[in-house]
C-alpha cells in the first residue's frame, strides 16, 4: 500500500475505494465473527467459494466476509445486497440453491423467516423486529465491510472523521464536540468522555501522555467490545487517532483480554494498515501531527479491567489497583498522566465527529445521549446483540427485540451490569435504560451485559455464582473485600444447600453493606451489588431455601430430587443416558429413578422427549 | 524434562531487553512455545530483565492464564461465564469432569486433555460454550459432551496404532 503525505491524497485515495465498492452486485454477505464461527460460518464460506468458483460465478456474485452483526441466535446466516434477503441458519447443502435463486434475481421462500404469530415470511432483515426496532448506528457498520480492508472502512466514509478535524486544525475544537454530544463512557461508570479529554489536555505535557482503549472486556456474559473490535478494528483507531490529536497525546494502547484471537488478529491487521497508509506513525497525513497504538494483551484477571490495575498490569506487574488519587489522568502508566476509555466509546467518536455532536445528542434522553450496545443473552429467544438508543424500556428490548422467553418458561428478571449489578425483576422491566434509571432500582448500567433469567434459573444460585466469582478474582488488597466476597460465597452456598437459617439472612446483608463502604476500588465497592439485589427482589426465593429448605427453580442439587412422573412412554432414551446406571425400567414400562445412586446431573431431563422427569 | 530445550527462551528474551513493561509479553510467549512457563525460564527472564525472580512468581500466579505444569495435547477451555451459567455449564462442566476422570486444572494420565474454565468467551448466544484447541463447541447438552471426547479419543487410539 502506499503511503499517503497529504490530505488531498487520502481523498483520491477515497475516491478509489469508493468506485471499487460498486462493481459487484449482488452481494453474499456472510458474519463471520467469533460466534459465527462458532456456529459454523467457515464452512458456509469455504462451500460458498467452492461454489462460485464451479460456477464461474466470481466475477458476477460478491462475497463479502464481515465480523458479527448482532443477530448471532440465527447464525450462520447469510444476506444477499441489495436486497437485504435474510437467510437463517443456513445449511451448507443449501449453497447452490440459494445461489442460483441469487442469480435468477430470486427469493427462496422455504428458506425465509416466518413471523411465529402472523404466519407473514419475512425476507428482508429489516421485516425482522429484532433489527427494525433497533437503532444500529455501530453495529450496522460491521455489515457493511470486510474488517480486515481499510479501503473497504475507507468507502463507507472511514477515516473521514479524522480528516474533518485535521482539516479544522484546533485540538480544541474535539473537545468542544465531544463535550457537546454529552457523550458517556461505555465501559460502566458513566463518565463524560469529553470532561476526561479536557482533563487529559490540560495535563503538563512534559514527558508524553498516553491514551488508552480498554478491551478487557470482563464482564462474563458480554461480548460487544469483542464483536466491534473483529468486525470494525479501523473504527477504534480512528477514534483513538481523533482523541489523540484532540489531548496532545502520541502514545496510545489497546489492552485487550487474550481469550479474543480473532479480534487480536483483525486488531493488529488493521494497525499494520493503518501505518502502512500513513494514518498511524509521523507526521500524519502532513500535519505534523504524530500518534502510534500499541498492543497489550490481558493475562486473565478480572480485576485489571479497573483503571489503576489496568495501569499495572501494561506495565507488567501484578494487577492490584491503588488508591486513587492521583488520578490516572494525572499520573497514570508510567507516571505519565492517562486517559481510558472502553471499546464502545471509542467507537462513538467518529460517529460524532462525522455527523456532529447535535446530531449525536439527540439520540436518547437527557444526560443519556446516543446508542448503547447490548448482549441480550440468557433465557431469550433472540440471542444476540441489540444495539438500542439510550431510554428505551427494558420490556421494549426483551420483549419487541428479543422475543420474549426462549422456552416456555416465563421470563422473572434480567441481569446488567455483569459482577458488579445486579438483577431487575420483570415487574420492574418498563423502566427506561440509562446510567440514572438502573442504578436507581439497585443495578448498573455497566459495560452492556444483560442476561434474561426465567423460572428455571434460581436467585440464590445467581448470587452464589457471582460470588464465586468475585472471591476468586478479588485480588486480595483490601481485607474486607477478600475476605467479605469469601465470607458471603460461603454463606450463600449453605442457603444453597439447606444449612442456611435466618440469622445468615441478616448477616448477609450486614456483610454486603461492610464490602460496599470499606473496600478501595470498583470490585470491592460494588461486589455486593448481585446479593443486595436479589435480597431485595427476590427475598422469598432465599425464605424457601432456608425454611422449607426447597429451590424453586430446582437448581441447588442438595435441595431436590429427581422422579419420573405418568407420563412416561417407557422409550428407554433416559435410561441410556444416565451416567450412573441409576434409571431403571422395562421398554413401554414407567421408568424408576434410584435416588440413591442419582447424581442429579440433569441428563435424563435433557433428554426425554415427553416431559416425565420432575424435579 | 532435564531435556528441555532452552535455546528459544534466550532467542525470545532477546527481543525484549530494553522494552519497557516487557515480562507479560514475554511469559506469553514463552508460554506460547512451550505451553507452560518452565521453572528454568524464570531465572533467565529475570536476569535478561532484571527483575527478582520472586517478582516473576508474583506475575505468574497472579494472572490465571499462566501454568507452571505442561498442557495436554488437547486443552478445553469450558466457559463459565453468565450466560453460560444459566444455560447449565455446570452440569456440563461436571459430566466433562467424570467423562475424563481430572478436575479443573488437571491434566489426564495419557497427556492427551487439560481441563480450564474461562470466564466468557465472548460466544455467548451459543451458550453453553466450551473450546478445545481453538475450535469452538457451541450449545452443548450432557449428549453431546459424550460424542466429542468419544471422538476425540477414538482419533488419538488410531493415530497411536498408525
Ligand atoms: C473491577 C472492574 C472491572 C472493569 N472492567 C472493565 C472492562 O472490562 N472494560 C471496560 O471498558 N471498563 C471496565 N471497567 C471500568 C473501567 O475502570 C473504566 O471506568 C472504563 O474503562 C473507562 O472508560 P469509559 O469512560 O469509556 O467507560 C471496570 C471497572 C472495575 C472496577
Ligand atoms: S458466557 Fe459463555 S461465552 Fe460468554
Amino acid at each position: 500500500m502506499e503511503k499517503l503525505n497529504f490530505i488531498e491524497q487520502f481523498r483520491t485515495f477515497r475516491r478509489n475505494c469508493l468506485s471499487q465498492g460498486d462493481s459487484v452486485v449482488p452481494t453474499i454477505v456472510v458474519p463471520a465473527g467469533t460466534c459465527g464461527r462458532a456456529s459454523g460460518a467457515n464452512e458456509l464460506i469455504r462451500v460458498i467459494e467452492q461454489e462460485l468458483a464451479d460456477k464461474g460465478l466470481t466475477e458476477k456474485i460478491g462475497l463479502r466476509v464481515t465480523g458479527c452483526h448482532g443477530f448471532c441466535e440465527m447464525e450462520p446466516y447469510i444476506l444477499i445486497e441489495p436486497e437485504q434477503t435474510f437467510y437463517p441458519k443456513v445449511d451448507p447443502a443449501e449453497i447452490p440453491n440459494i445461489i442460483e435463486a441469487v442469480v435468477r434475481g430470486d427469493v427462496l421462500e422455504d428458506l425465509l423467516l416466518k413471523d411465529s404469530e402472523s404466519g407473514r415470511i419475512m425476507q428482508k432483515q429489516d421485516d425482522l423486529p429484532f433489527f427494525n426496532k433497533q437503532v444500529r448506528t455501530i453495529l450496522s457498520r460491521n455489515e457493511r465491510i470486510d474488517p480486515v480492508s481499510i479501503e473497504s472502512y475507507i468507502s463507507i466514509g472511514g477515516y473521514s472523521a479524522m480528516v474533518k478535524v485535521f482539516e479544522n486544525g484546533d485540538p480544541k475544537w474535539v473537545i468542544s464536540e465531544v463535550k457537546a454530544s454529552g457523550l458517556r463512557g461505555r465501559g460502566g461508570a458513566g463518565f463524560l468522555t469529553g470532561l476526561k479529554w479536557k482533563m487529559l489536555a490540560e495535563q503538563p505535557n512534559g514527558h508524553g501522555k498516553f491514551l488508552v482503549c480498554n478491551a478487557d472486556e470482563g464482564d462474563p456474559g458480554a461480548y460487544m467490545d469483542r464483536s466491534v473490535l473483529e468486525g470494525n478494528p479501523h473504527s477504534i483507531i480512528e477514534g483513538m487517532i481523533i482523541g489523540a490529536y484532540g489531548t496532545g497525546v502520541t502514545e496510545g494502547i489497546l489492552y485487550v483480554r487474550n481469550e479474543y484471537p480473532l479480534a487480536i488478529k483483525h486488531f493488529n491487521i488493521a494497525l499494520r494498515q493503518a501505518r502502512e497508509i500513513g494514518f498511524l506513525g509521523e507526521d500524519i497525513l502532513g500535519t505534523g501531527f504524530s500518534f502510534d497504538i500499541s498492543l497489550v494483551k490481558g493475562a486473565g484477571a478480572f480485576v485489571c479491567g479497573e483503571e489503576t490495575a489496568l495501569i499495572r498490569s501494561i506495565e507488567g506487574k501484578m494487577g492490584e489497583p491503588r488508591q486513587r488519587p492521583p488520578f490516572p489522568i494525572q499520573k497514570g502508566i508510567y507516571g505519565k498522566p492517562t486517559a481510558i476509555n472502553n471499546v464502545e466509546t471509542w467507537a462513538n467518536i467518529p460517529v460524532i465527529i462525522e455527523g456532529g455532536a447535535e446530531a449525536f445528542a439527540k439520540i436518547g434522553t437527557k444526560n443519556n445521549h446516543g446508542t448503547k450496545i447490548f448482549s441480550l443473552v440468557g433465557k431469550i429467544k433472540n440471542t444476540g446483540l441489540v444495539e438500542i438508543p439510550m431510554g428505551m424500556t427494558i420490556k421494549e428490548i426483551v420483549y419487541k427485540i428479543g422475543g420474549g422467553p426462549a422456552g416456555k418458561s416465563e421470563i422473572k428478571a434480567v441481569q446488567t451490569g455483569g459482577p458488579s449489578g445486579g438483577c431487575i425483576p420483570a415487574n420492574k422491566f418498563d423502566i427506561s435504560i440509562d446510567y440514572d434509571s438502573l442504578t436507581e432500582v439497585g443495578s448498573i448500567m455497566g459495560s452492556g451485559g444483560m442476561i434474561v433469567m426465567d423460572k428455571n434459573t434460581c436467585m440464590v444460585d445467581v448470587a452464589k455464582y457471582f460470588m464465586n466469582f468475585l472471591k476468586d478474582e478479588s485480588c486480595g488488597k483490601c481485607y474486607t473485600c477478600r475476605k467479605g466476597t469469601q465470607r458471603m460465597y460461603e454463606i450463600l452456598d449453605d442457603i444453597s444447600k439447606g444449612k442456611g437459617t435466618s440469622a445468615h439472612l441478616r448477616l448477609l446483608d450486614e456483610l454486603a453493606h461492610v464490602v460496599k463502604d470499606t473496600t478501595m476500588c470498583g470490585l470491592g465497592q460494588t461486589a455486593s451489588n448481585p446479593v443486595l439485589s436479589t435480597l431485595r427482589y427476590f427475598k422469598d426465593e432465599y425464605i424457601e431455601h432456608i425454611e422449607k429448605k426447597r429451590c424453586p427453580a430446582g437448581v441447588c442439587k442438595e435441595l431436590i430430587s429427581y422422579s419420573i412422573n405418568e407420563n412416561c412412554v417407557g422409550c428407554r432414551a433416559c435410561v441410556k443416558a444416565c451416567p450412573e446406571g441409576a434409571i431403571s425400567g422395562e421398554k413401554k414400562q414407567r421408568h424408576f429413578i434410584d435416588t440413591g445412586k442419582c447424581i442429579k446431573c440433569g441428563a435424563c431431563r435433557n433428554v426425554c422427549k415427553f416431559e416425565a422427569v420432575d424435579v | 524434562m532435564s531435556n528441555l530445550d532452552i535455546t528459544y527462551i534466550s532467542q525470545i528474551l532477546t527481543g525484549y531487553k530494553s522494552m519497557k513493561g516487557a515480562l507479560i509479553p514475554v511469559l506469553q510467549e514463552v508460554q506460547n512455545h512451550y505451553t507452560y512457563i518452565p521453572e528454568p525460564a524464570v531465572d533467565l527472564i529475570a536476569e535478561a530483565l532484571n527483575i527478582s525472580p520472586s517478582e516473576i512468581y508474583g506475575v505468574l500466579t497472579f494472572y490465571t492464564q499462566f501454568y507452571t505444569q505442561p498442557e495436554g495435547k488437547y486443552t478445553i477451555k469450558l466457559c463459565r461465564g453468565t450466560a453460560c451459567h444459566v444455560k447449565g455449564s455446570k452440569s456440563i462442566l461436571e459430566a466433562i469432569e467424570r467423562k475424563l476422570g481430572i478436575r479443573v486444572g488437571e491434566t489426564t494420565k495419557d497427556d492427551l486433555f487439560t481441563l480450564r474454565i474461562v470466564a466468557c468467551l465472548g460466544a455467548c448466544a451459543v451458550a453453553p460454550v466450551m473450546m478445545v484447541n481453538g475450535d469452538y463447541y457451541g450449545e452443548l447438552t450432557l449428549e453431546k459432551i459424550e460424542g466429542i471426547f468419544d471422538e476425540l479419543q477414538a482419533k488419538e487410539c488410531k493415530s497411536a496404532k498408525t
